[in-house]
């Protein structure tokens, strides 16, 4: 999803995740979400805001399993240390990772992405682009904001252009990675 | 007679010398607080004046249906007091609703069980011992449950990220709010343990002190203290926990949602 800044793609992710009031109909796999509770349907559901929240000191408090954590960290990039790190002394693409890490072990069937590439290296992006790449050929769905036209060449399927509050544009098409 | 020593009203002048002095201060140092100290004085005098004319009235009636009058007036001024203490308050009847209520609930609850177990007046409801009661215990469960308040609502628009952060995860809106109402719960309790453990060391409370100066023996004097120290510490506890998890109720919605737009506006200063 892309569109300048203020047409409302984080609103869109915020109500989808069901974090605001929010009026429409939401299914997932033919179930509508007013079925479903909100803690439950927040867990089928992921969402990585761009500015991600903190409530521990360290990295590990942010983690009810550590050992599922330690695997896609390393991918990421993160040395085993990385546990006890204060969340304090991270940088914003360091919190960024971890905040995708955080949403990634709880197995959600969707993940909102909001803009989780825009703080880092070149390196790091492509560590990113690949992890979720690999989680999306095991079934997850990704919807992704980004302001970057080339990673969305490589990594959508279908490009939604959204401006002043509603989808202006949807293009279909292949995603560099899987061709 | 009476076995204590009267004041007349040059004694009371003599000691408004001081307040006087410190507008005085005020007016060297340029602090500009001496109108303002000068007005909450009169207003003390006068409101004091007023209540002990109330009072010599409803203790020669002994009528349940006026001490609960009166019981009911001092509720709705200390509600009103909780909600001008709230830097953000909630929108609506909430605003003062949630104090007011919790603070009926706990000092009502509180001041009944002290006046049917420990001090067993006759009848129960005496005005001379269920007002001057339920009065200490209100104050100090209306200044708990301010600062409660006032804590857990600046903390969730501090932390909204870090809540969210949970509720994002799948935590329920109780779990996810949890460390703020934890805070509020520390921050609302905070002053009546200060005060337990200062008291008798670094103060002599108010009403212990009343009551030597007009001849109760200080051992008795110090029973009542503890009596009514205990009795402040279960209401503003009851107080402050049922006032702080309704601030929590609010703020939140049954989709577990942070619900910040429950707050009223800023107001400027």
């Amino acid at each position: 999803m892309k569109g300048p800044s203020g047409a409302g793609k984080t609103l869109l992710l915020r109500a989808i995740a069901d974090l605001d009031p929010n009026q429409g109909l939401v299914s997932l796999e033919g179930r509508d979400r007013s079925t479903i509770p909100g803690p439950e349907w927040r867990r089928l559901v992921g969402y990585v805001p761009a500015e991600p929240g903190w409530w521990a000191e360290t990295v590990c408090g942010h983690f009810g399993d550590w050992s599922a954590a330690a695997a896609v960290l390393t991918d990421l990039g993160f040395p085993q240390e990385a546990k006890s790190w204060p969340i304090a002394r991270l940088s914003t693409g360091e919190r960024l990772r971890l905040a995708l890490v955080r949403a990634l072990i709880i197995r959600p069937k969707v993940l909102l992405l909001d803009e989780p590439t825009a703080a880092l290296d070149a390196a790091s992006v492509a560590a990113v682009e690949s992890l979720i790449a690999t989680r999306i050929r095991t079934g997850l769905a990704v919807l992704w904001v980004t302001h970057d036209a080339g990673q969305a060449r490589r990594i959508a399927r279908r490009q939604l252009v959204v401006e002043a509050g509603s989808v202006r544009d949807e293009i279909e098409q292949w995603p560099i990675t899987s061709r | 007679m009476a076995n204590y020593i009267t004041l007349n009203y040059l004694d009371l002048a003599l000691a408004s010398v001081l307040v006087l002095i410190d507008a005085g201060l005020s007016i060297i140092f340029g602090l500009k607080i001496h109108r303002s100290l000068l007005v909450a004085a009169i207003r003390m005098a006068v409101q004091l004046a007023l209540i002990g004319l109330v009072l010599t009235a409803l203790f020669s009636l002994v009528s349940p249906l006026w001490t609960g009058f009166v019981v009911l007036a001092m509720i709705l001024f200390a509600g009103q007091e909780v909600m001008q203490r709230q830097d953000r308050r909630l929108s609506g009847w909430w605003s003062f609703g949630l104090g007011a209520g919790c603070m009926m609930m706990s000092s009502v609850l509180v001041t009944a069980f002290a006046l049917l177990t420990a001090i067993r007046p006759s009848p129960w409801y005496d005005p001379r011992y269920a007002i001057p009661l339920l009065g200490m215990i209100l104050g100090n469960c209306m200044t708990g449950i301010a600062l409660g308040l006032n804590t857990l609502t600046t903390s969730l628009i501090l932390r909204r990220a870090s809540v969210e952060a949970q509720l994002m995860l799948g935590a329920t809106r109780w779990d996810a709010a949890a460390p703020v109402t934890r805070d509020a719960l520390r921050s609302a309790l905070m002053p009546t343990i200060n005060s337990m453990s200062a008291t008798g060391l670094v103060s002599l409370p108010g009403m212990m002190t009343g009551q030597i100066l007009s001849g109760v023996p200080p051992v008795e004097a110090v029973k009542y203290q503890i009596l009514v120290m205990f009795l402040i510490a279960g209401g503003t506890g009851f107080g402050a926990a049922a006032a702080v998890l309704g601030g929590v109720y609010r703020l939140t919605d049954a989709r577990h949602r942070l619900r910040l737009d429950r707050l009223a506006a800023a107001q400027a200063i």
